[in-house]
């Protein structure tokens, strides 16, 4: 990381998390806090796919089974909020243990049809299954008590509570990836055979990022099934998967807070262009086929390489612009 | 006289008070369409619902007491996390009063709770499932075209009567589909038919021939498609290579519309029996909504559409009789008044929100008796209402006194 994006860094973290306190009083809450548990959700799915080099077909598995299992027992077992949560993220950390295990001893194309081939059972036994309502979810979910003091029902306490989730979700991630663990993670990404040669057991580093990437993906899911009252089957389908890597591509592959930016354009996309009715799709279409072939780093990745640039060129030293690693 | 002064003042009071939370909020009637309007359900609700929720609003002269009505649409993307945000913006920010048509259950299962803790109408057209005047009911929802007890029910007891007393079922593998073979079978036997059995397929099955191999082998009167969506359309274009309705079984769709049928065509879809709200060619009335709706869409509407327009249309009579559109006193009203429009004669707004009108069982014709595009279905009989839905005592809807 050079000092120019280090530094753009900082201002930016600080930036958005000035505008986040604002935006619901500006923005429709529940729509921001929708894009937040997506940017949660992305940021997970890009610590495997940006840090660790692993394209993961089947993030849905992770974020559908935090979502139900949220919903489930908060409505069933009537849990407080925040042990549903943590219940809906542990179970899906536990399903990446599983997944992860049997899916990081291929990799490349091989992997990413493991993992869509796993996600693709959970999609199934959310179908089958009596406890999550097939294809009608389980709806009414009460959003509760946050330690029994604050009021959910309220659009701003709720929005202040998924806030922090979302923060403390990404303080995660940042000091994975800048943590000697998230190095060797680097190292992986690049050169393989290499980290094997230094001595690093490759396979325990992979499993350990995929399961952090499921749980996190998990609390993701579980605070959106609070958010919106209801967990249903679109949460483990497939094309939430796809979803996912779209939003991480638009954002910005391999960069903190693309994912983040990802999520957000594409949820707008989603909400607001709904009045055009068929159209959604045909921009949404027309979004990434540009955003594939004009600016193929994302966002924020082309940001970063703009800035680089730009730091590069000022002291006049010869030195190429990185591809955006950080 | 000074009790008669009192009480005066007092009814004075409440009148006032009354009118004060009365009236029409923020001068304007809105109503949000929510659709389908890309994916599956777009050709049986989609831009088609729109147009016919804007000319009910024609229709009804464009003014309901003296307020200007407005129509706003949006795309659910069959997604209920984004129906549900939809809706609360639009209530919340936009000062929607009502939400009209809504497919696919569960998106119409979330809007039902939203609407339910909001206290806005809920117009409901293009979802099937019953739940939602059961279990999931709402004060302010009215569930107006059809769902999927009177259709299983329709199309069970009917078919029964008309000779088709044996039956074998080809059910999707989940809830839906189990439910939808649970209720026809049950109609079935009580009617006097047997079940000799069923087969169950996975959701999104391409390859139906064992299936429907063991369908025909079973010897059975009546088949009864007890899934939904791309399922039943492959079931029933290959039902048509196996020669199953050639040779003298009968196919039951469960939840098959006159846009399946359109797409299908004659050749592949006849001799399917079908349980719907509407059809265009009934009598002089339906054909002159299908002529006010093909000059608008260019094309027959379907019943969740035409279910659209009167359900919009008796939601605007009874804001127009009480001059308020407050959700529950709105719906009160339309529970109060009876229905009568082009497809439905003294129907009814029942107490958990279902509408009662009658059913019709229709059989799609050869290819050789069809005048032209969109001649496609005989009517075989008329399904009571009171036949047609649930009992209002077994829906389980806690707010009805049993």
């Amino acid at each position: 990381m050079t000092n120019g994006t280090a530094k753009l860094g900082t201002w930016a973290g600080a930036a958005l998390l000035a505008v986040a306190i604002v935006l619901p009083f500006v923005v429709y809450p529940v729509f921001v806090m929708k894009a937040l548990c997506f940017a949660l959700f992305a940021c997970a799915f890009n610590l495997l796919i940006g840090y660790v080099g692993l394209l993961s077909f089947g993030h849905a598995a992770y974020f559908g089974i935090g979502s139900y299992v949220t919903a489930y027992t908060v409505k069933a077992w009537a849990l407080p909020p925040e042990l549903g949560i943590l219940l809906g993220t542990a179970v899906a950390a536990l399903l990446g243990v599983v997944f992860g295990w049997l899916a990081i001893r291929r990799s490349g194309i091989y992997f990413a049809m493991v993992t869509l081939a796993l996600a693709q059972m959970v999609y199934f036994y959310a179908l089958q299954s009596p406890w999550t309502g097939g294809e009608d979810g389980i709806q009414a979910v009460p959003r509760g008590h946050l330690l029994g003091i604050f009021d959910l029902n309220e659009p701003l306490v709720m929005y202040f509570f998924v806030l922090g989730i979302f923060l403390l979700g990404f303080f995660i991630i940042h000091r994975t990836i800048h943590s000697p663990f998230g190095n060797v993670l680097k190292a992986i990404r690049e050169n393989e055979p290499r980290a094997i040669s230094l001595g690093y057991k490759t396979d325990q580093y992979k499993l350990l990022a995929f399961v952090l990437s499921a749980a996190l993906s998990g609390l993701a899911g579980s605070t959106k099934s609070l958010v919106f009252q209801l967990a249903s089957l679109t949460d483990v389908y497939w094309t939430m998967s796809g979803e996912v890597v779209l939003m991480t591509l638009v954002g910005g592959l391999g960069t903190v807070f693309g994912p983040v930016v990802g999520a957000f354009i594409v949820i707008t996309m989603e909400n607001y262009l709904a009045r055009y009715g068929s159209w959604v799709t045909v921009i949404q279409g027309i979004v990434f086929v540009l955003c594939v072939l004009a600016f193929r780093r994302g966002v924020v990745g082309e940001i970063i390489a703009f800035v680089q640039r730009r730091t590069v060129r000022a002291p006049g030293a010869a030195t190429p612009a990185h591809a955006p690693g950080e | 006289m000074r009790k008669v002064l009192l009480g005066a003042a007092a009814a004075f009071a409440l009148t006032a008070g009354t009118a004060a939370a009365q009236g029409i909020s923020g001068d304007v009637v809105k109503i949000g369409v929510m659709s389908d309007m890309s994916s599956l359900y777009a050709d049986v609700g989609g831009p088609g619902s729109v147009a016919a929720a804007e000319l009910a609003v024609k229709d009804f002269g464009g003014t309901v007491a003296g307020k200007r009505i407005e129509i706003v649409q949006a795309d659910h993307q069959n997604k209920p996390d984004v129906g549900s945000s939809i809706v609360r913006q639009w209530i919340d920010s936009e000062g929607v009063d009502a939400v009209a048509d809504v497919p696919t259950s569960s998106v119409a299962l979330a809007v039902q709770q939203v609407l339910k803790d909001k206290g806005k109408v809920f117009l409901m057209s293009g979802p099937a499932s019953s739940d939602l005047t059961g279990k999931a009911c709402s004060p302010t929802g009215v569930h107006w075209t059809y769902d999927t007890y009177a259709l299983a029910h329709g199309t069970g007891s009917a078919l029964v009567k008309q000779g088709g007393d044996t039956w074998y079922f080809l059910t999707a593998d989940y809830a839906f589909g189990h439910a939808l073979e649970r209720d026809t079978g049950d109609v079935v036997k009580a009617a006097g038919g047997k079940v000799l059995g069923a087969v169950r397929h996975p959701l999104n099955t391409a390859d139906f021939s064992s299936f429907l191999l063991q369908a025909q082998a079973s010897k059975a009167k009546v088949i009864g498609l007890a899934n939904a969506g791309g399922d039943t359309i492959n079931s029933i274009k290959q039902a048509a290579e196996f020669g199953i309705v050639a040779g003298g079984q009968r196919l039951a769709g469960l939840l098959v519309f006159i846009t399946d049928v359109h797409s299908l065509g004659l050749k592949t879809a006849n001799g399917l029996v079908i349980t719907e709200a509407f059809y265009w060619d009934q009598n002089d009335e339906t054909r002159a909504f299908a002529k006010k709706f093909e000059a608008v869409m260019k094309k027959k509407p379907s019943m969740v559409q035409a279910g659209v327009y009167g359900a919009v249309m008796h939601y605007l009579k009874a804001i127009d009789a009480i001059k308020t559109d407050d959700g529950k006193a709105v719906v009160d009203q339309m529970k109060k008044m009876p229905i009568n429009d082009f497809m439905t004669k003294n129907g009814k707004v029942r107490e958990d929100g279902r509408v009662m009108r009658d059913m019709y069982l229709f059989e799609v014709k050869k290819p050789e008796e069809s005048k032209g595009p969109w001649d496609y279905y005989k009517q075989l009989a008329v399904i009571p209402a009171e036949e047609a839905f649930r009992p209002l005592k077994e829906g389980g809807c806690p707010f009805v006194k049993g």
